[in-house]
């Protein structure tokens, strides 16, 4: 496994070993297998994968309402695991820590028999604060998601998305350094998840918030995170920031990122994925690799994205001949800087390539 | 029997039906709510999870609630003696009728707040919030429009109690339908006593009913409202009696 840790940046959330094992009836379903999370300050993390790989348990035990088994979790340099205690029920000092984390919920979780506004003040209230600086910081958030004109509206009268402006403009109520996002876009249509998405991207640049985010679509990933992690069994199985990942070769999630499709057109071909970042992008080598080796090239996919902000473009090209017949014109393109994938390699050679 | 003899009995025992069913309905949701909270809260999975607890209360609870009213009311004697001095009358009458309220009152909070979504509680949890800032924010007001249909259906169900209680000297319309009507074949003042007890636990029902819907409204997204439960809440009492 790859830790995603480049040396700018504090660590927000750290987890090492995190393992989290439920019994029920004598059985035991491991959620969490010793996972090692590093969010760094100020970045959009998302923890991607299939219902069932951990994710929820693991925002969960972020900020301990699910107890780890074993495993510490340590959010802005305050070790959380330390504060819980041993009894089921959080303390005060855990209830304090929490107070500083943000959170919102796939299906926002507002109390219906509150207004907006009443819902934005509740973690106002449990902090104590007056009714003066309670409506005020409320009204203030409700601004800064675009729902001034509902503060008097109940949860009931709103739109998915409205609702979900709610519950982020509530998770935001205790100025937390950190926000969890627990599939705070699931429940929504495309569009509505494009400007809750955006809403996030922008709270993170305003405000230096520092997001994680679990979600089992990968266009959340590929739209606002800086750097993404693949769960599979309560493992991470990947991790790193965007361009990380996409410089990875044989990453999984960076060809789920970013999938080109195309299929060798006969056995006797060499299928190539070429990844251009940045500068690489500019130079023609394709067209050099041609000339030089004198061979045809066809190209059976491309495609140009934005991938966290980045310019992306990937390419599928197909060489004539087998593998060992291209190691010579392989090699150029790597020489150029470009990150090649061969698709069909051939077992051994790839032990040797690496 | 002329109106002018009748109407006298009944406005007393009107009021005497209400003082008793007054009294112990406050007594009962004072008493009950905590306890049904408790329900919840000590269950498996629960927030003050307690297995020991929550069996014993339960098991008082289900025993209490399964007691038929009438012999509750003989068996708590001694104690109705010690708490107001008398076993006869309209104060005597509470305490048997609160008791008895307690434990149904009780079950009925806890399916109400069983119904608040867990994601709620979690919610609070994750602001940092504690148990108590818990039942007091998130299970009690969410669970209110519940929480008054079932104060309603008890308000009813100790109707129905009070007027066995009446047969045994605690007055009200229970004691004039049985004197009168059973004892003395006065049909008239019976039937009368009917309806004004028909008509009392209409009102009751409608105001609870008006009460818990108006509350729902602004939960729900149109006036998608439950429907007026008269015939189901008063077949519920002939049940429950």
């Amino acid at each position: 496994m790859r830790r995603a840790l480049d040396s700018d940046g504090n660590p927000v959330i750290t987890t090492s070993g995190l393992t989290k094992v439920y019994r029920s009836r004598g059985r035991e379903v491991t959620a969490l297998d010793g996972v090692d999370l590093h969010v760094r300050e100020g970045e959009v993390y998302g923890v991607i994968g299939q219902s069932g790989a951990g994710k929820s348990s693991l925002i969960r035990c972020v900020n301990l309402l699910e107890r780890p088994t074993a495993g510490t979790v340590t959010v802005a340099g305050q070790d959380l695991t330390a504060l819980a205690g041993r009894g089921p029920r959080a303390g005060k000092e855990l209830r304090q820590a929490r107070s500083r984390i943000g959170m919102v919920f796939q299906h926002f979780n507002l109390l219906s028999s509150r207004t907006v506004q009443d819902n934005v003040e509740l973690p106002l209230e449990i902090l104590g604060k007056s009714g003066k600086e309670r409506s005020r910081k409320a009204l203030e958030l409700l601004d800064l998601v675009g729902l001034s004109d509902k503060a008097k509206a109940y949860p009931a009268q709103l739109s998915g998305g409205q609702k979900q402006r709610v519950g982020i403009a509530r998770a935001l109520a205790g100025d937390p350094k950190v926000l969890l996002s627990d599939e705070a876009t699931s429940a929504l249509d495309p569009e509505t998840t494009r400007s809750i998405l955006q809403l996030l991207r922008d709270l993170n640049r305003q405000l230096g918030l520092t997001v994680l985010l679990i979600t089992h679509e990968m266009d959340v990933v590929k739209s606002i995170c800086d750097s993404a992690a693949l769960m599979e069994q309560g493992r991470i199985v990947e991790s790193g920031t965007v361009s990380e990942l996409l410089a990875t070769p044989g990453s999984e999630l960076a060809a789920a990122l970013f999938p080109v499709d195309g299929e060798a057109t006969g056995d006797d071909r060499t299928v190539v994925d070429v990844t251009f970042q940045g500068e690489a992008a500019t130079q023609p080598v394709i067209s050099q690799l041609s000339r030089t080796y004198n061979i045809d090239i066809s190209i059976l996919g491309a495609a140009i994205d934005t991938v966290g902000g980045l310019q992306v473009g990937r390419m599928r090209i197909e060489l004539p001949g087998r593998y060992e017949d291209n190691v010579v014109p392989i090699g150029f393109l790597r020489e150029q800087g470009l990150q090649i994938d061969v698709v069909n390699e051939p077992l051994l050679v790839k032990e040797g390539a690496k | 029997m002329t109106w002018s003899e009748m109407q006298p009995l009944l406005e007393q025992a009107c009021w005497d039906t209400l003082y008793m069913v007054g009294w112990s309905t406050l007594i009962a949701v004072v008493g009950g709510l905590p306890l049904g909270v408790l329900l919840v809260l000590t269950d498996r999975g629960g927030l003050l999870q307690n297995v020991l607890a929550n069996k014993v209360i339960g098991q008082i609870v289900n025993v209490a609630r399964s007691m038929p009213f009438i012999i509750l009311m003989v068996a708590l004697m001694s104690f109705t003696r010690w708490v107001t001095g008398t076993t006869i009358g309209r104060e005597a009458a509470i305490v048997p009728l609160a008791i008895g309220a307690i434990p149904f009152f009780a079950r009925l909070v806890e399916t109400a707040v069983r119904e608040v979504d867990g994601g709620l509680v979690e919610a609070v949890q994750s602001m940092g919030g504690n148990t108590w800032t818990v039942v007091r924010k998130v299970l009690v007001p969410e669970s209110l429009p519940s929480l008054i249909a079932s104060t309603t259906t008890t308000i009813v169900a100790l109707i129905g109690y009070s007027a066995m209680a009446g047969t045994v000297g605690a007055g009200g319309l229970g004691d004039i339908a049985i004197r009168y009507g059973y004892q003395r074949f006065e049909t008239e003042l019976m039937w009368l006593t009917v309806a004004v007890l028909a008509v009392v636990i209409s009102l009751i029902q409608f105001a609870g009913d008006y009460a818990a819907r108006s509350l729902h409204r602004r939960g729900g997204r149109s006036g998608a409202a439950p429907k007026l439960r008269l015939l189901k809440a008063s077949t519920a009492t002939s049940k429950s009696a």
